[in-house]
């Protein structure tokens, strides 16, 4: 199933769409997503909550629920160690287990629980490595060992015996990296792995992402919805919204010229502190919520919240993702208009 | 390009350990301070000593027939509890039994709660299907009057320790099975469940190497509920005369030779009696004991 993919890329997901069959009937979660990384690159997954940032994600381990309850069509191409390219959507489970934690790998977002409470740390993550490297308990110690002076944990030896409830918040989030990083694994996906911690942690466990990902060339997929973060580590940036891309470019022209509504709405709603000194506190909000994904508006999903809306257009049929600049997708019928008038 | 591990623990707040005492010390704290609990766990070392080194310790063999002093009350003789109808020492057939008793309540037990961990596991794991499927099995097997299940299979299969143990244990598993599933349906929920799953764990070792030491303390409470109840039916099915075959003794067997002397030799009910109340109580103190010290999940964050 070597199919065709970007020779640079090391994971390309072409038009995934994830949807939930629930009491209400089919619920779709995810449209039509595509995107690749490349090794050494972080791709930030920016969204509201509900906005299928996380479905995306977690369809990208094969970890949504099995056929009846939810469906998956789309291509995940993957690109493993030996050079081969498989299809993870459609790649049989066992063998899809063998992908798991070994060269894809996942951390989220509560690493206060998220590490076995009755099982030493040493332990845990030594199992991990034991799960795809055929070695016995004594190297996999090593190898757990070493991955803690990796993620930067003191005393590496003594901390391997010690139970998670020994371990803050910060401590923990290392060793789920650590464990995460048992295989070397080709990408990492990080499902807000920040958004748990205080903020200086935060920026220690950040610097860590960073430092590891140069020295191991993974690939990364950020997900979060702190713009802040993804200012400083993405080197892309997908917005989403309601189940779909809306817009998609290079961290510096997304952030610095957003074109669609949306993408501007979340920028202004990030408290600034020099905004503040100026006595302009006042903190900017999208109005409305996220739509019901039962109940999903006509047309542009975004048009009941945004204010350059117009009537017969955007609440009639769903903008295409356009190419506005090269490397800058964005998903909306009004994006020349409102770029005009902000220019 | 070496590790920064060193510049981390000079100014990171967030490497400071947070000495706490193991949850298990603090669990046998509280365990410690339940005095019917430790009360129960003194009458089984005791009982468990006496039937282990007792029998050596009495003149007389407990098969051995002392046909002049038959019906010797206690107290009054050679034998310090009297003697049975056919004049054997009641003191040495009381700790024999107890052997054979304590034994079969000990095997039940650990036979069902494996049948009931794994069961109760797979149905809580899997859930949907094949947890209904199981889950309702449990119930339809609940649904059976005990007593005449073990009845019926006692009298199917030729009695014997083994067998009896047998098949009390098929009758007494579903507790367990209930316990364990509704534990593993919660724990399985847990983010390190899914982390496991992340990781690239098979099914089976999520199961048993991540859920159930999880869920032991609530295992281990059934266990010893188990126990108790295997002591009891095992005494009830040899009364009822299909379990435990003469000449060996048993508690319940002992009854049931006595029932027809309660009014002549009234000794020979009364500590047979004695001893399968003080053992199924003890079993349920330490079971009650272990709940409350192991269920507390207070100090768990």
């Amino acid at each position: 199933m070597a199919a065709d993919m970007d020779a640079s890329s090391v994971l390309d997901v072409r038009n995934l769409a994830v949807s939930f069959r629930t009491d209400r009937g089919e619920v779709p979660a995810v449209h039509d997503v595509s995107f690749t990384v490349k090794p050494g690159e972080t791709l930030a997954l920016v969204g509201e909550s509900g906005s299928g940032k996380s479905v995306t994600s977690l369809a990208v381990m094969r970890l949504t629920p099995p056929a009846p309850q939810a469906s998956l069509t789309g291509s995940i191409l993957f690109r493993g160690r030996d050079g081969q390219v498989r299809d993870l959507a459609t790649l049989a489970e066992h063998e899809m287990q063998a992908m798991r934690g070994n060269e894809i790998s996942m951390i989220f977002q509560e690493p206060m629980t998220s590490l076995n409470p009755v099982h030493r740390i040493g332990d845990q993550i030594a199992e991990a490595v034991r799960y795809h490297r055929k070695v016995d308990r004594q190297a996999a110690l090593d190898r757990a060992e070493e991955l803690l002076v990796l993620v930067g944990i003191p005393e590496p030896r003594k901390r391997l015996k010690s139970y998670p409830h020994h371990l803050s918040g910060g401590m923990r989030q290392r060793v789920m990296i650590a464990m995460a990083l048992a295989c070397d694994p080709s990408v990492l996906i990080a499902d807000e792995p920040t958004t748990a911690l205080d903020v200086t942690v935060q920026a220690q466990i950040l610097e860590l992402l960073k430092e590891l990902q140069e020295r191991t060339g993974m690939a990364v997929v950020f997900i979060t919805h702190n713009l802040g973060v993804v200012a400083e580590i993405a080197d892309r940036v997908m917005v989403m919204y309601a189940g779909r891309i809306v817009e998609r470019g290079g961290v510096v022209p997304l952030l610095k010229h957003p074109l669609m509504p949306y993408t501007h709405g979340l920028l202004r709603s990030v408290p600034r502190l020099e905004l503040a000194a100026f006595g302009q506190a006042k903190l900017e909000a999208i109005r409305g919520n996220v739509p019901d994904p039962t109940r999903m508006p006509q047309g542009c999903s975004f048009h009941p919240r945004c204010d350059h809306a117009e009537l017969g257009r955007c609440d009639r049929t769903i903008p295409i993702l356009e190419e506005a600049e090269a490397d800058h997708l964005v998903r909306c019928h009004r994006w020349r208009a409102i770029a005009s008038v902000e220019a | 390009m070496m590790v920064k591990a060193v510049d981390y623990l000079e100014e990171d707040p967030v490497l400071t350990v947070v000495k706490q005492p193991r949850s298990a010390n603090r669990a046998w704290q509280r365990f410690r301070r339940h005095r019917l609990a430790m009360f129960g766990v003194f009458m089984i070392v005791l009982l468990v000593l006496a039937t282990a080194v007792g029998p050596h310790l009495i003149p007389f063999d407990d098969l051995f027939i002392d046909i002049r002093n038959r019906f010797a009350p206690p107290l009054s003789g050679a034998h310090v509890l009297g003697t049975d109808p056919l004049g054997r020492d009641l003191a040495a057939r009381l700790l024999m039994a107890g052997r054979i008793s304590l034994t079969v309540g000990f095997a039940a037990m650990v036979i069902s709660t494996i049948i009931g961990t794994v069961i109760g596991v797979v149905a809580g794991f899997y859930g949907r299907i094949v947890g209904t499927i199981l889950m309702r099995f449990v119930d339809a097997i609940l649904c059976f009057p005990t007593i005449f299940l073990v009845l019926a299979l006692a009298a199917l299969i030729k009695p014997s320790v083994v067998t009896i143990t047998l098949i009390i244990a098929a009758t007494g598993w579903m507790e367990v099975a209930r316990v364990v599933e509704s534990q593993i349906r919660t724990l399985r929920e847990r983010d390190f469940a899914t982390a496991a799953l992340m990781m690239g764990a098979s099914d089976r070792y999520i199961m048993f190497r991540e859920l159930i030491p999880n869920a032991i303390g609530p295992i281990v409470v059934a266990a010893t509920l188990c126990i108790a109840r295997a002591i009891l039916m095992e005494a009830y099915v040899s009364f009822l005369g299909y379990g435990i075959q003469p000449p060996a003794a048993s508690w319940g067997n002992m009854l049931n030779n006595a029932q027809q002397y309660l009014g002549s030799a009234p000794w020979l009910a009364i500590f047979p009696g004695l001893m399968i109340t003080l053992a199924v109580t003890s079993f349920n103190f330490i079971g009650d004991g272990l709940r409350d010290a192991l269920d507390a999940r207070l100090d768990v964050s």
